[in-house]
């Protein structure tokens, strides 16, 4: 049973922990599938989205699944609020805790901002994604469709290509990954990769060769090549991008016959993966929107529910 | 295709051999080379005693103006230019205009190199339009087939985007090439700062300028695990940071060009302009340094620098001059006069420097006279004794401070794949 005050990350969370959130979600699933099974378990309690950095559906998948648990949910309204004239994180958190908010959901731009939070507030908070460190409902959601779609995690080879070094879905991915006993390899341009990265999990392999990674893996996983990051001089221009980093139909066979195709979302078609990929009988990319909703449900609930 | 080279001093480094012996040449493969070799009849026959037999000579480090700069140089006339030098390769600088920082460009190049009678390898930039803010296509140009990278002509001022270029082009597998220069510190200065410019009334380049950049990007090498080369070391500072990196096991390289081992700043004259390049010709102190390095192994390579430039670009005031020489016809004469002939280095040595090393540092399949390469080879004459005349230049630059200068030595054949590229009257 997840015994935790908070959602911040899945570094340092036991097999059980995270197992008890996949178990929870799957009963969860059928709530979203099937509107009349939903019960408005949460419906004496209350939640707010922090989004510090733009998001819609990481926000909105939250707010469906408040909703379908009968839960008041908020948004703060980051950009419109007493944030701009300057309040501080804590103090923000203080006040909503005054008004007897049970969950902040909270994405931020630097890392550690929802450790912070949680730290001054009785109520749950859930890390919608922190700086350059963790996504643990992404990594959550797509840990479930894993499991819907293999039935486990033993021995199982994951890849996930892209910008490594940047992404909170790789990392909590990786830790949760590792967690279950799957093996993990990120791959990216050696400007975006960093050997450091193997440190995350007992079975995590770091390699600049994508065919590496992919070459007989179960699950192939794209990230998404973000843009603003080419400040940081990462790669020429998205068409080299996608000629040696793209997830194209060719390398998608080197990985096992009958491999997932998973992609956080949005996908630049194209470049992290081409449309034949995308769009493939294999690719489970809008299954794992579904199952974004279940696995946030099952997180509310078991937090929700504490507060 | 077919020859039998005869009687010549076989100086082939790679394999350990010196001695003198025949070789020969069937279907522009080196079929044998041994003590002695039969004539059996359809060989052309040259006789080459008194003669080296040497791998052919790899200048890694030259500008062929092509494409936008055709009144300079054109790759047809460089490669004219670095057969008479005794060169069956080179590798061609990105500086050109545009600079060579796409494939496309690369194919470009391929396309003109292709009717030519040596290899042409190429260097691709590290930044787009070598304006130092973006990484270029290094990827697509790796597999276009460069032999490198580099921003030569300028250093990469920003040391985050240069460290992420030397990591991009490791992950190629592809080395980096450096000029060396901090443009802060070089300022407006045009020739080595020292005696000889405050004689001169010019602006100085500090050698701490080159050997800043040195330093740094050795560490940076270091940090990324990317191999490293440095370009035209010209400082004794600059050759012992290097000396000290590679004793650390520091993935660097280097080279030394024939003018830096040969003149220093002393020599200025009258303002002549074909004295003026970059690095600058130093102090007599850091020539000196520059010869012991080549000789003890910290320095790797001699690479001409050829730099061709029209009249007009050189007929100005010192400071608004052009830099560069014309380099390739003169190169191997100066390793034999200042090198060889003065007993600094070995024969053995001068063909590592000028074959065998920059083929091994390039990837290059060249720099050896192993039974089944290809029959790239230089015949030289070590004792030809002659002065250097800048009209005979089969460049289109004739900007050269070596005009009269007497010499000791020349390449009397080149040979590319079992084909006479260029003659002298003798041999």
């Amino acid at each position: 049973m997840y015994n935790h005050k908070d959602l911040l990350g899945l570094r340092g969370l036991m097999k059980d922990d995270i197992l008890s959130i996949l178990d929870n979600a799957r009963l969860m699933k059928k709530r979203v599938e099937n509107p009349s099974l939903r019960s408005p378990s949460l419906e004496r309690h209350s939640a707010v989205t922090l989004f510090y950095e733009c998001s819609t559906r990481t926000r909105m998948s939250f707010t469906m699944a408040a909703e379908y648990l009968g839960m008041r949910i908020n948004d703060l309204g980051v950009s419109a609020s007493s944030v701009q004239k300057g309040e501080r994180l804590i103090d923000t958190g203080k006040t909503l805790d005054a008004m007897g908010v049970s969950v902040m959901i909270m994405r931020h731009n630097l890392t550690g901002a929802a450790h912070l939070l949680a730290k001054h507030v009785r109520a749950a908070v859930i890390n919608g994604g922190d700086g350059c460190n963790e996504h643990p409902t992404q990594a959550l959601l797509d840990m479930f469709t894993i499991a819907e779609k293999k039935g486990g995690f033993d021995g199982l080879k994951v890849a996930i290509i892209g910008d490594i070094i940047h992404s909170r879905v790789a990392r909590s991915n990786a830790f949760g990954l590792s967690a279950l006993g799957a093996r993990v390899f990120l791959a990216g341009p050696p400007t975006l990769i960093s050997r450091h990265f193997e440190r995350l999990g007992p079975s995590v392999t770091v390699t600049d060769s994508v065919n590496e990674a992919v070459r007989d893996a179960d699950v192939i996983m794209g990230l998404r090549v973000q843009l603003e990051r080419q400040k940081a001089a990462a790669f020429p221009d998205l068409r080299e991008y996608a000629r040696f980093y793209g997830i194209t139909a060719e390398i998608l066979e080197m990985a096992k016959p009958g491999a997932l195709i998973m992609h956080p979302a949005p996908v630049n078609r194209g470049v992290e993966m081409t449309s034949e990929v995308i769009d493939h009988d294999r690719s489970v990319i809008n299954e794992q929107v579904t199952n974004g909703v279940a696995v946030r449900m099952a997180v509310l609930e078991m937090l929700g529910a504490r507060g | 295709m077919s020859m039998l080279i005869k009687n010549g001093l076989v100086i082939d480094p790679t394999n350990k051999i010196e001695a003198v012996m025949d070789v020969l040449v069937e279907n522009g493969v080196i079929a044998a080379v041994d003590g002695h070799i039969e004539p059996s009849g359809g060989h052309e026959i040259i006789d080459a005693s008194g003669m080296w037999i040497v791998p052919g000579l790899i200048d890694m480090h030259v500008h062929f103006r092509e494409p936008g700069q055709e009144y300079k140089e054109t790759i047809k006339t460089g490669a004219e230019a670095a057969a008479r030098g005794g060169f069956t390769a080179v590798c061609c600088m990105a500086n050109t205009v545009p600079p060579i920082d796409n494939e496309f460009l690369v194919e470009y190049i391929k396309s003109k190199a292709r009717d030519v009678p040596i290899h042409i390898l190429q260097a691709g930039s590290a930044t787009r339009g070598m304006e130092g803010t973006w990484l270029s296509n290094i990827g697509m140009m790796a597999e276009a087939g460069i032999s490198a990278i580099s921003e030569d002509g300028k250093t990469v001022a920003d040391a985050g985007l240069f460290r992420a270029a030397l990591k991009y082009a490791a992950g190629f597998n592809l080395p980096v090439l450096c000029h060396c220069e901090d443009m802060k510190l070089a300022g407006a200065g045009s020739m080595n700062a020292g005696n000889a410019a405050a004689l001169l009334g010019l602006g100085g380049i500090p050698a701490i300028a080159e050997e800043l950049i040195i330093a740094r990007d050795i560490m940076l090498a270091e940090d990324t695990g990317c191999r490293l080369h440095i370009q035209h070391v010209s400082t004794a500072n600059g050759i012992r940071i290097i000396k000290e990196a590679k004793a650390r096991g520091v993935n660097v390289t280097c080279e030394a060009t024939p003018h830096h081992f040969t003149l220093c700043d002393a020599d200025i004259k009258d303002y002549d302009t074909n004295f003026k390049m970059s690095p600058p010709l130093r102090g007599r102190a850091d020539m000196e340094a520059i010869k012991q390095a080549l000789a003890d192994g910290t320095v790797d390579c001699i690479a001409s620098d050829h730099a061709p430039h029209s009249a007009d670009d050189k007929n100005v005031e010192f400071s608004s001059a052009a830099n560069g020489i014309s380099g390739l016809e003169t190169a191997l004469p100066l390793a034999l006069t200042e090198l060889y002939h003065t007993g600094i280095i070995s024969s053995a040595r001068l063909v590592e420097l000028m074959s065998a090393n920059p083929a091994r540092i390039l990837g290059f399949a060249g720099g050896s006279l192993a039974v089944g390469k290809a029959a790239d080879i230089t015949i030289i004459n070590p004792d030809a004794e002659y002065k250097i005349d800048v009209c005979s230049f089969r460049s289109k630059g004739k900007n050269s401070p070596f005009d009269c200068r007497p010499v000791k030595g020349r390449a009397e054949r080149t040979i590319r794949a079992g084909k006479t590229i260029y003659r002298e009257n003798v041999c």
